[in-house]
């Protein structure tokens, strides 16, 4: 139990529920980077060291710890906003929910049709109740920079699946996720720049008004 | 084989002539005619030669792109709906050619000189169609023809609710079609139908397959509660259109369900019973909701469905002869019903032909607006009397004979040999109804629209044209000529009984022996010569003059004080009206003198306007609150939606 595989795991799961508790904005940035360095660092603890490993680990520790919260700073920079993650219901309930996620999480992930050497181990757990914290954020979070925090979490959840099957899994299918991230951070960017410039904020109830 | 395939390809190039030459030539308006005629008078040659020779009546080829095959297959069964089909149609041409001419109307003439040949070939397709695939798509083409020659007058708003109705239920027949085909197997789809008599009827998959076929088929036929596009469909359409669709595509519907039928062995026995209580309830609610109409067309095309319920009494006891073993059921039951496929188009076409000449010469449908009209049309007055007789079942003409056939398969059911049958005699009473309905029914169309003086002002009622009234008169001779010699498609009747039974089966009995058609022959031709008899004896000596028909009395009878439609039905939507609901508007005439009344009735389809409307309007606006609540913007919860589904599909498949 005491792996540094499993020590990571539960960092992360720790920071899901960092993550959904705080309200500012800066800090959730970097939590979320921190969670996607840590994650990084699974590769290397899981499998044989090859080149393409030390590959993987260096191109996820450099896309997910440092050039994602470098756009994500620079972005709300440019829109000028600090603090106030705003959520649609308040951050004890969000807290609550997540709790019963991951809860769901552990007994869910006991019930999977699985390989018997992933069985009872927290790998599942915590890619599920990652996430679900992360879906929790896209929904419960009003400003757009926020829900792209969301979007990002759902992908270390992923990430976190894909590190079990990397053995299996193509090399290019890991960098191609990585890169698919990438691509939609910059999408999410411009979108934001748009909602922030067409209704001068960044709160995706606006939206609405465009319904039908 | 050839034969039949050049006739199609025949009716095609009529088809195609229409949109590829100038609109509103009549050079090519009559090259297009001159090949449909062609096509359907080959048509008829070539069905009755692949009867002779039976062996040579089957064309396969492989259809590239598809992976399946082309078969045609031309057998006794097909032969029956064939044949009416091509003399239907070749009379609707050559009457089409006089009420829509294409000097007056170039657009929708061209309209209707593409399609309405188009229809005829796919009818001639999917009759001779040896596997699903080619019948599917027979059948489409077939569906989606009808619907292009529906919307003919497409401004009108009635003749776009009627085409929108028509094309829904069309294409949920044809759901309940594809589900009936993927459940008879990639062999019956891909290269040829089950043969006769190869699937077991007591299996659970074949009370499936007779469920959808009853949907599908009688969807397209019209059966009671599945009859709702056919009024408004047959009163939008143009009358020679109409007579094709309720004369012939109807019994599509027929045919599938007679072919689909004879796919099994050991047919359970409820099989027979569902047909015979849909065929009542058919004919008998079919022709008390015809008595109540006032528009012409509406009203014939509810007696379509009394009709349909009259072929279906005729399959019901066959399929019960099948499920009990009684020969003679299953040989009177499904030549009556056949026989009356052939009636019901031919008398049917021809009183839709002739209600059509009324109303190019009146410009009217409202059966309320005609009156004295055997005085400037006497020919159209002959064939719709000739119509009306043969649909009422009375000898001289056809429609006698083919319910004459049901009568006798019903009572069939007493005979000591189906000691287990009595209720079967119930159908007969019911039988005995619609006749008596359908007399009733004709009596006030005929003697509203010949009889007594204009009801209004008609402008100047005019003889129909040559090119129409010889297109009655081919179906006026032919339903003549079935009344008087029946013996003569006995032949016929046997081909496609012997078609429909498997061939383990005991040997058919021969029909002549059963029903004997001389004696039918001999009535009738004592009755012609009654009449005959009495017309010279009752002519009068010297020339009468022309007065207005009888006024009761009155000195100065007034047109208004006649019967009208809903006056001369008032007896039996009286008694019905528990069930028609008939709506009444009314303003009674007040004081010594009154200055204003007004009294008008409708009578709405109970099915359609208090059943399915209702409902789906009840349906549009709770699908419409759940929209609103679902769709308000909010870009989360929105995600939240397939998450859940997500969810529960997971839950669901732990």
């Amino acid at each position: 139990m005491n792996t540094p595989p499993n020590l990571i795991l539960l960092f992360v799961i720790l920071f899901n529920f960092f993550i959904l508790g705080t309200s500012r904005l800066n800090t959730c940035i970097r939590s979320v980077a921190l969670q996607g360095a840590l994650l990084s660092l699974l590769p290397l603890f899981l499998h044989t060291l090859t080149f393409h490993t030390y590959l993987l680990a260096v191109g996820a520790f450099v896309l997910k710890g440092l050039l994602m919260p470098w756009l994500l700073f620079r972005a709300i920079r440019q829109v000028k906003i600090r603090r106030e993650v705003e959520p649609r219901i308040g951050y004890i309930p969000t807290l609550l929910l997540g709790a019963l996620t991951t809860a769901g999480a552990f007994i869910f992930g006991d019930r999977l049709p699985l390989l018997p050497e992933h069985l009872h181990s927290l790998f599942i757990p915590a890619a599920l109740s990652t996430l679900a914290a992360g879906f929790l954020m896209l929904i419960t979070r009003r400003k757009a920079i926020a829900q792209v925090l969301g979007y990002l979490m759902f992908e270390n959840g992923i990430f976190i699946f894909g590190t079990l099957l990397a053995e299996t899994m193509p090399f290019l299918v890991e960098m191609g996720v990585l890169l698919d991230m990438l691509v939609a951070i910059f999408v999410m960017g411009i979108v934001m720049h748009h909602i922030n410039r067409e209704f001068s904020t960044l709160n995706t109830e606006q939206l609405s008004l465009l319904r039908e | 084989m050839t034969l039949f395939v050049t006739a199609i390809c025949l009716i095609l190039v009529s088809a195609f002539l229409a949109p590829c030459t100038r609109k509103g030539s009549t050079f090519w308006d009559t090259c297009s005619l001159a090949c449909g005629l062609g096509g359907t008078l080959l048509g008829l040659v070539a069905t009755l030669v692949a009867l002779a020779h039976p062996d040579g009546a089957v064309l396969s080829h492989p259809w590239p792109g598809v992976g399946g095959l082309f078969v045609l297959r031309l057998d006794g069964l097909s032969a029956v709906f064939l044949l009416p089909a091509f003399l239907i149609c070749g009379a609707g041409l050559l009457y089409g050619s006089g009420y829509w001419p294409c000097q007056d109307k170039p657009a929708s003439s061209a309209w209707l000189r593409f399609f309405y040949p188009l229809l005829g070939a796919a009818i001639g397709i999917l009759l001779t169609a040896g596997n699903g695939l080619v019948f599917l798509f027979a059948w489409e083409t077939m569906a989606l023809c009808g619907y292009f020659l529906i919307v003919t007058e497409r401004d009108q708003e009635e003749v776009q609710q009627a085409g929108f109705l028509y094309l829904a239920a069309t294409h949920t027949a044809t759901l309940a079609l594809f589900a009936l085909f993927a459940l008879l197997g990639d062999h019956a789809v891909l290269n040829t139908l089950p043969a006769v008599g190869s699937l077991d009827g007591t299996t659970p998959l074949a009370a499936a397959l007779f469920l959808l076929a009853l949907f599908g088929f009688g969807f397209k036929a019209g059966i009671m509660p599945l009859h709702i596009w056919l009024p408004k469909a047959h009163a939008a359409a143009p009358s020679h259109v109409s007579a094709l669709l309720s004369g012939v595509m109807i019994k599509m519907g027929i045919y599938g369900l007679v072919r689909t039928a004879s796919f099994f062995h050991g047919i359970p026995n409820w099989w027979g019973w569902t047909i015979l209580v849909l065929g009542m309830l058919s004919s008998i609610l079919g022709v008390v909701f015809a008595i109540a109409q006032h528009d012409i067309k509406r009203l014939l095309a509810y007696h379509s469905v009394e009709n349909i319920g009259i072929i279906l009494l005729g399959l019901g006891v066959a399929l019960l002869g099948r499920s009990y073993g009684v020969a003679a059921m299953v040989v009177l039951g499904l030549a009556g019903a056949l026989l009356h496929v052939i009636n019901h188009g031919l008398f049917k076409a021809l009183l839709f032909l002739s209600a059509g000449s009324v109303i190019h010469a009146t410009g009217t449908r409202e059966l309320n607006r005609y009156g004295g009209l055997l005085r400037p049309m006497p020919l159209t007055g002959l064939c719709f009397l000739g119509g009306a007789i043969a649909i009422c079942g009375l000898p001289p003409l056809n429609g006698f004979v083919s319910e004459w056939l049901i009568y006798l398969g019903l009572f069939q059911g007493s005979q000591p040999l189906a000691a287990s049958l009595p209720s079967v005699l119930l159908a007969a009473p019911a039988l005995a109804l619609t006749g008596g309905l359908a007399l009733l029914c004709f009596a006030k169309v005929f003697g509203l629209t010949f009889l007594g003086t204009p009801r209004s002002e008609l402008g100047a009622a005019h003889e129909a044209p040559r090119t129409m009234l010889i297109g009655m008169g081919v179906l006026l001779a032919a339903c003549l000529a079935i009344g008087l010699l029946p013996r003569m498609v006995y032949p016929l009747l046997r081909a496609a009984t012997l078609a429909w039974l498997p061939t383990a089966a005991p040997p058919a009995i021969a029909l002549a022996a059963l029903a004997p058609a001389g004696l039918i022959t001999l009535a009738a031709l004592l009755l012609l010569l009654l009449l005959g008899f009495f017309t010279l004896k009752l002519r009068p000596r010297q020339a009468f003059p022309s007065v207005p028909t009888w006024g009761c009395g009155y000195a100065r009878p007034l047109p208004r004080a006649q019967y009208t439609a809903s006056s001369f039905a008032e007896l039996i939507t009286g008694l019905f009206g528990w069930f028609l609901r008939p709506q009444t508007q009314e303003v009674k005439p007040q004081g010594e003198f009154p200055v204003q009344a007004r009294f008008a009735t409708h009578t709405p389809d109970l099915v359609l306007d208090l059943g399915i409307t209702p409902f789906c309007s009840l349906l549009a606006t709770a699908a419409a609150w759940l929209r609103h609540r679902l769709q308000h913007g909010i870009v989360g919860l929105y995600l939240l939606y397939p998450a859940l589904t997500l969810c529960i599909l997971l839950i669901l498949a732990l």
